[in-house]
């Protein structure tokens, strides 16, 4: 009975407070300044580590910068011309088009699929749910040291059931095509779960009654999925558009890892032909392996540039896709 | 009317009957192979290298799993590299709560000049592609002289532009501004009001993202591959490291991959579902 007496007096210091001074000095701190105190550590830590050192590229970019040497010589823009000429960097260019389109075409079709099948009432949602979002939990290393397995030119479990039916075995990391399709199911494998319950998150949000009307005018669940479901979560669908554009254009872990099947050691090129190199690994091979800091921040700040065209057009061609909700 | 009614009905009741069989065929399926590749990993681990060779190959795990994995723990520093892993992704999972939530409550219920475009500015980091300033990243790391130690990994990861969007959509819905005021009344202080009163209603959210944080640094892989050294790796460059041997050594490759994925994966059973709710959750408003 006393208890809440006691927290009440507790509480209230006002009649220690001198009348007319209707506020405590603490609140002018607390409204005005604590605010930016409680967003600072995110914003400081943030431009340090994160978009300053994307700054300071654009400088070191402009520099004959090794790390090996002491001296660092201003050369103006000849980093960028000799990067537009090596053919290397365009090799890679190419490689990482070609995975991203591969990789992320399949994926987000799939998952859109998938993520129509799982929005409707279902046994074990839970348990497909978790299921299907079972490879994002493993790790890219482990992704990839699995799939080298998968993929392997002697005892892999994909080649000898290809020799099983008579196929014939694929050497997948020695041709361009092979590997990249290679590279491109692993990615599939890790990201179609955790798109298609990103798209089921959001088709949760579409009114019932649309589906209601269009079962009852005899739309077929294929139909509607086309007609009401994909305008619907257009906004979705530009997310995770953009989002995996932006994961296809950084690509590294895959290619760095599958080429150390092929040649212990040295892990950098690609494959034996750089069939393989994305331009991530490019930048690596440049920054970490041969030390050419200036040169490799010149190979960053195109890739950056790349990275906003091709979001840019992905932009605006989904959003172009035409609906039949569409006003 | 009531005929067509009749039949559109009749008609929507045997198509949801029909279609059920072949989408929980299809589901099925997808559910097999999105898990056959980590249960293949596990039969792998527990044969020897001469079994891999057989045909049909063996579908069944065998007997030699412990024997890999301690083969795996004489090859590489795994055990130096776990607890390394452990260091890395509990000190940047408790960071990024902590601040994530701290940002969060300011951002949802704090009035502020700026408020408005400093929260854009947060979304739009979020689609920054940091991985490009990597070079400078890492001259700041040997300035530092931090290359080589887990700071280098933990520090820059101690906040996460996704952590303060995701607890910023949670608390502007789940705490009630009427409670932050009457604190005011009352005399507290914002700050004290953040530990007594945001702090427990944020936890279920802010538990998720906790999961979600580990898991991201536990896998993390090519910072630290470029920032550390092989004798004091994280557990995925150890990883790497058996991976990238002179001999193709399957069993033992697929052995330090069961070690470094079984947990989390098996965690991942346990919790999945809260874990899923958070990604959706967030998601919705992406």
């Amino acid at each position: 009975m006393s208890a809440p007496v006691k927290a009440e007096a507790r509480s209230r210091p006002a009649p220690s407070r001198p009348a007319g001074h209707p506020r405590p000095r603490r609140h002018l701190f607390d409204t005005k300044i604590s605010p930016y105190a409680y967003i600072s550590p995110f914003f400081l830590l943030f431009f340090a580590f994160g978009l300053f050192p994307l700054a300071y590229t654009a400088w070191v970019s402009l520099y004959d910068w090794n790390l090996l040497s002491s001296e660092q010589t201003f050369v103006g823009l000849d980093n960028y011309t000799e990067l537009l000429a090596d053919e290397y960097f365009w090799n890679a260019a190419f490689n990482t088009l070609s995975i991203g389109v591969l990789s992320a075409v399949p994926q987000l079709l799939f998952a859109l699929w998938l993520a129509h099948l799982l929005n409707r009432p279902l046994r074990a949602q839970t348990f497909f749910r978790v299921t299907l979002l079972l490879p994002n939990v493993t790790s890219v290393v482990a992704v990839v040291v699995i799939f080298s397995q998968l993929f392997g030119r002697e005892f892999g479990l994909i080649n000898m059931t290809l020799d099983a039916f008579g196929l014939g075995r694929i050497d997948w990391q020695a041709g361009t095509a092979t590997s990249h399709a290679a590279i491109a199911t692993m990615i599939i494998w890790r990201w179609t779960g955790y798109n298609a319950l990103i798209y089921l998150a959001a088709m949760q949000a579409v009114p019932r009654e649309l589906y209601e009307a269009a079962t009852l005018d005899g739309a077929s669940t294929f139909r509607q999925l086309v007609s009401i479901t994909i305008p619907m979560i257009r906004p979705t669908i530009i997310f995770t558009v953009i989002v995996s554009t932006i994961g296809s254009m950084q690509v590294i872990a895959e290619p760095m890892l599958f080429g150390a099947q092929v040649s212990a050691g040295a892990m950098a090129t690609g494959g034996a032909d750089r069939q393989f190199q994305t331009l991530a690994l490019y930048l690596y091979e440049q920054g970490f392996r041969s030390y050419e800091f200036g040169y490799a921040s010149a190979a960053a700040w195109v890739m950056f540039l790349l990275v906003v065209i091709v979001v840019g057009i992905n932009f605006l061609l989904v959003r172009r896709m035409r609906g039949s909700l569409d006003s | 009317m009531t005929n067509r009614h009749f039949t559109a009905s009749v008609r929507r009741a045997w198509r949801s009957i029909a279609a059920r069989p072949l989408t929980y065929l299809t589901l099925t399926a997808v559910a097999f192979f999105s898990a056959f590749p980590i249960y293949w990993s596990v039969v792998v681990a527990s044969h020897d290298n001469s079994a891999l060779a057989q045909v049909p190959p063996p579908l069944l795990p065998g007997g030699n799993f412990f024997a890999n994995v301690a083969r795996v723990f004489d090859t590489a520093p795994f055990q130096l590299a776990l607890l390394n892993s452990v260091l890395v992704a509990g000190s940047i999972t408790i960071s990024v709560m902590l601040f994530s939530t701290l940002a969060g409550f300011a951002f949802a219920k704090l009035r502020f000049r700026g408020r408005n475009a400093l929260l854009v500015l947060v979304i739009a980091t979020m689609m920054v592609p940091t991985q490009l300033g990597i070079i400078p990243l890492y001259m700041m790391m040997i300035k530092l002289e931090w290359t080589g130690t887990m700071y280098a990994v933990i520090v820059p990861s101690l906040v996460s532009a996704f952590g303060v969007f995701f607890m910023t959509q949670y608390l502007s819905r789940a705490l009630p501004t009427e409670l932050i005021e009457a604190g005011w009344v009352d005399g507290a202080s914002t700050w004290g009001l953040f530990w007594r009163v945001v702090l427990p209603i944020a936890r279920p959210a802010a538990a998720v993202l906790g999961m979600l944080t580990f898991m991201t640094a536990w896998n993390d892989y090519f910072w630290p591959l470029v920032v550390l050294t092989p004798e004091n790796p994280t557990v995925q460059v150890a990883l790497s490291q058996l991976a990238a041997g002179y001999v193709q050594d399957f069993t033992l490759g697929l052995a330090g991959t069961a070690v470094a994925t079984l947990p989390l994966v098996l965690v991942f059973a346990l919790l999945g579902r809260h874990i899923i709710g958070g990604i959706m959750q967030g998601a919705v408003k992406g």
